[in-house]
């Protein structure tokens, strides 16, 4: 359950209020644009960057940065917020 | 230019859908009938079969080809399965789109003014073919004699289920689907995030069809001619006819209703030919492209073709662009009311396109003094693809076509300063500007 295969970064950009979290906690994938946004790569996340991207989902204030799965396209991790 | 023959489309327009135009009013629903004929009965009538009828009347679809007139260009056939197929428990909504965003399209607006008819007809079709049993006519609120025509031209009808007449907000990302239906669910006319998309969880929940007006007019001549007939008019690849709205520097600006793959222009000539020397074109709209006018004329008017040239042929607007204009100015006026029209949801579109914008409006008029086109090749990526809707990504595909088109126009506006086209008239329309 916990592996990392397969899984995908996704913001909502409704929901999504800059605060630069996920930017902290995962700074291999995540890097912020000249107004504060996260920038999240489109690939998979490499499986010993997984349980890190997950913390940094759970940890977003707004729940904007959503964890999919690549096959199914599901969205698990954190809710849709809005 | 004599290259613009492709095999079999017609060298004029192909009146189908605006077959019925002859009066400076709706036609009514007898003049209607005398210009179309009746609905096939089995079709629109209370028989027991109704959903199998529904079914086969997709298959049809299916066969016909016909792609969404609203811009996207997806399988209609395609579309109304998804709701078809969605859970029936509640029931299901078909939703006309008439509400025109694209201030260079007037082509719904002619339809629901002049043809309200086919639309509703269109409407009560889809409603049976995706099961529905209410729907909802959607045109700007701003615009209340049409809508009290179009609820008189509702009261004519004695059709099988509700049609509610409904306006919503005239502003350009209102009209997107997610937004219209989060408009009838009681919220603000803003787009959604995705998924669920519409056909999933619409209306109050329910499985839900969004289509553009002139899509459901072409259901409506699909379920009395065929798919056959459907198809004899534009490509095997890209098949019917589509309707378009050319402006600009031609002699007869107007809606045209062409064959699909009919050459740009082709289109021109249809709408007089132009008034003056060209320079570009900018084809499908402000979400569209400019492409330079030797590329374009030979151009297919086809999603595909389109598209293959970084374009997209969107809800069919053609505007020709003279050459004593500026296409850096006209490109910067509209990028900085698209950027004004931003829902304001998304970080990358409140902060991105003011900074697109404001950087253009700076090379248009004032010059880049040798930075600004690196300055718009660094925002440009930093804005695309990261809105919940495609507003953010139409206006960078707008500055890209716009910096390509202009060519050797934009270095001159960079390294030297403005060209001596900023000086004319501004062409390309902006809603409450008083040109």
């Amino acid at each position: 359950m916990r592996g990392g295969n397969g899984i995908r970064l996704r913001v909502n950009p409704i929901a999504c209020t800059a605060h630069g979290m996920c930017a902290e906690l995962l700074p291999e994938l995540i890097g912020l644009d000249p107004w504060g946004y996260p920038l999240v790569p489109d690939g998979p996340v490499p499986s010993h960057l997984a349980e890190h991207a997950r913390r940094a989902a759970a940890a977003c204030p707004t729940l904007a940065l959503l964890i999919e799965d690549s096959i199914a396209g599901r969205r698990s991790g954190g809710r849709h917020a809005g | 230019m004599n290259t613009l023959e492709i095999t079999g489309i017609a060298s004029r327009p192909v009146p189908r859908l605006l077959a019925g135009l002859s009066y400076y009013r709706p036609a009514d629903l007898a003049e209607h009938y005398r210009c179309y004929g009746p609905l096939p009965q089995l079709l629109v009538g209370n028989g027991r079969n109704r959903s199998a009828v529904g079914r086969r009347f997709i298959d049809a679809v299916d066969a016909s080809g016909l792609t969404g007139r609203g811009g996207a260009g997806f399988p209609t056939g395609r579309k109304l399965r998804s709701v078809a197929d969605g859970p029936r428990r509640g029931g299901r909504v078909v939703v006309a789109n008439g509400a025109e965003g694209e201030p260079a399209s007037s082509k719904d607006r002619l339809l629901l003014t002049r043809l309200p008819h086919l639309v509703l007809d269109g409407i009560v079709l889809a409603a049976r073919a995706v099961g529905a049993d209410e729907a909802y006519l959607c045109v700007h609120d701003h615009e209340t004699e049409l809508m009290s025509w179009l609820d008189a031209a509702v009261a004519e009808r004695d059709d099988p289920l509700p049609i509610q007449v409904t306006g919503i907000p005239g502003r350009y990302v209102a009209s997107e689907q997610s937004s219209i239906v989060q408009h009838l669910n009681g919220g603000p006319a803003k787009p959604t995030f995705a998924p669920p998309r519409p056909h999933e969880r619409g209306v109050r929940g329910l499985p839900t069809l969004v289509n553009n007006v002139e899509t459901l007019a072409h259901l409506a001549l699909i379920a009395r001619y065929g798919a056959r007939w459907f198809r004899s008019a534009g490509l095997p690849t890209a098949p019917g006819s589509t309707l378009v709205t050319v402006s600009g520097a031609v002699y007869r600006p107007g809606v045209y209703e062409i064959e699909l793959g009919t050459p740009i222009g082709q289109v021109v000539a249809h709408a007089g030919g132009p008034a003056e020397r060209l320079q570009a074109m900018l084809v499908g709209g402000y979400f569209g492209a400019w492409l330079p006018v030797a590329a374009a004329l030979p151009l297919p008017m086809t999603h595909a073709a389109l598209k293959a040239a970084g374009g997209a042929l969107g809800a069919g607007m053609v505007i020709a662009l003279p050459a004593s204009s500026c296409l850096l100015a006209e490109t910067a006026r509209v990028v900085r009311y698209l950027a004004d029209e931003s829902a304001g949801q998304c970080g990358p579109c409140v902060f991105g396109l003011p900074a697109l914008a404001d950087a253009l409006a700076d090379l248009a008029f004032y010059g880049g003094r040798g930075r600004l086109l690196g300055q718009l090749g660094t925002l440009v990526p930093l804005v695309e693809r990261r809105g919940a809707c495609r507003h953010p990504d139409g206006v960078t595909q707008l500055i890209r076509s716009a910096l390509r088109a202009a060519g050797a126009d934009s270095r001159h506006h960079d390294e030297i300063g403005p060209c001596r086209g900023v000086l004319r008239e501004p062409l390309l329309p902006i809603p409450g500007d008083n040109a």
